[in-house]
């Protein structure tokens, strides 16, 4: 049962990937290629390539595209809510329960507690970006795409959107 | 039901969403700039908790922090709102385009426009971070600060302890600790 067998294909990684989408990509991989051998590991490699040129989520795109492959619009609607539903309703039930206590200044304090994990987490993304942009671009764009866009965020009132566009421009004049 | 809002929930979004690259991840600062200052819908505390919260739940954080926030600010209504906006899109370009993609993945274009994008998400990211320390300082000082960042760089990325292991016992340790009465301020 085709539906049944994207289900779980998502499912099972939308549960056990920590780290957000892209941390659960190999976990896709090996439920879509090695236990459904839905697609071979080369259309996987390639569907990866296609969705990272592509902007937003990740694991949606593929969750979304194998589905469509597999079984049309209900397939790919399947997929989705198998990667989506799941950690949002967890999501949902525990945040819940924090803000019935919201008032109580126990609560205040201890949500205090886990605001430096929380740039550690945000503060290890970012080197990774840097990380991806060195690799990719090279440490003098790197530097220069980072001190504009920090010139542009801080010093102006620009939309991220702007800024970003305008490094996209500057990846097609100066990067290609 | 408040249609106005609900075509905000879906801009803001939408706009996190398409603009995002690098995965769900590079939209967070996204999302913070549409639900804390564009729109106002919430603190900066507030945004920092729901966002430490997705961090100790497994699953994508994009459809996490949407399908939250979506539902908090605009009711069952405006979970499919937020979501809808920030996923429907991207995988409807994925399946309409991948044929041209097919062309064009290879194109020195594309990989230039792809492989500049990173510094600037970075700096994105870097800005969050440092925002997110400020604040903190702002409700506890600098000692708190400096201790607990470092702590949390020795586990997260020295140990490799996972973040939802660390999260959950940095929650229990503010409820201990909050019992005390040498506890700091209010």
């Amino acid at each position: 049962m085709i539906f049944w067998e994207l289900f779980m294909a998502f499912f099972i990684p939308g549960i056990v990937g920590y780290g957000g989408g892209p941390a659960s990509i190999p976990l896709i991989k090996h439920e879509v290629v090695e236990r459904y051998s839905m697609v071979t590991t080369e259309q996987f490699g390639e569907m990866l390539a296609l969705g990272n040129t592509l902007p937003g989520p990740i694991a949606t795109k593929m969750a979304g595209y194998i589905g469509y492959e597999a079984a049309g619009i209900p397939g790919a609607a399947v997929a989705l809510f198998a990667t989506i539903a799941p950690s949002l309703l967890a999501m949902i039930f525990l945040l819940s329960l924090l803000y019935t206590f919201k008032d109580s200044p126990r609560v205040k304090k201890m949500t205090l507690y886990i605001r430096p994990a929380v740039a550690v987490l945000l503060g290890a993304l970012a080197v990774q970006f840097f990380q991806s942009g060195m690799t990719d671009a090279g440490i003098t764009h790197t530097i220069i795409l980072g001190a504009g866009s920090l010139f542009l965020f801080e010093r102006t009132r620009l939309h991220p959107a702007f800024v970003i566009l305008a490094a996209l421009l500057y990846g097609v004049i100066f990067l290609s | 039901m408040d249609w106005t809002l609900q075509k905000q929930l879906f801009l803001g979004f939408f706009r996190a969403g398409i603009f995002g690259y690098g995965g769900g991840p590079a939209s967070i600062p996204l999302v913070h700039k549409e639900v804390v200052q564009g729109y106002g819908w919430m603190s900066d505390e507030e945004f920092y908790d729901i966002l430490a919260i997705g961090n100790t739940l497994p699953g994508p954080i994009m459809t996490k922090m949407a399908g939250y926030i979506g539902y908090r600010i605009g009711g069952v209504t405006g979970l499919f709102s937020a979501l809808t906006a920030s996923v429907f899109p991207t995988v409807v370009l994925m399946i309409v385009l991948i044929g041209a993609l097919l062309s064009f993945q290879s194109s020195p274009i594309v990989q230039g426009m792809t492989s500049a994008i990173a510094p600037v998400v970075g700096v994105m990211m870097l800005t969050l971070t440092y925002n997110t320390l400020k604040s903190t300082k702002g409700r506890t000082g600098w000692l708190f600060v400096t201790v607990f960042t470092l702590l949390s760089i020795v586990v997260l990325e020295l140990l490799n302890i996972h973040p939802a292991f660390w999260i959950a016992l940095l929650l229990i340790i503010g409820v201990m600790y909050w019992r005390k009465p040498a506890s700091p301020e209010e």
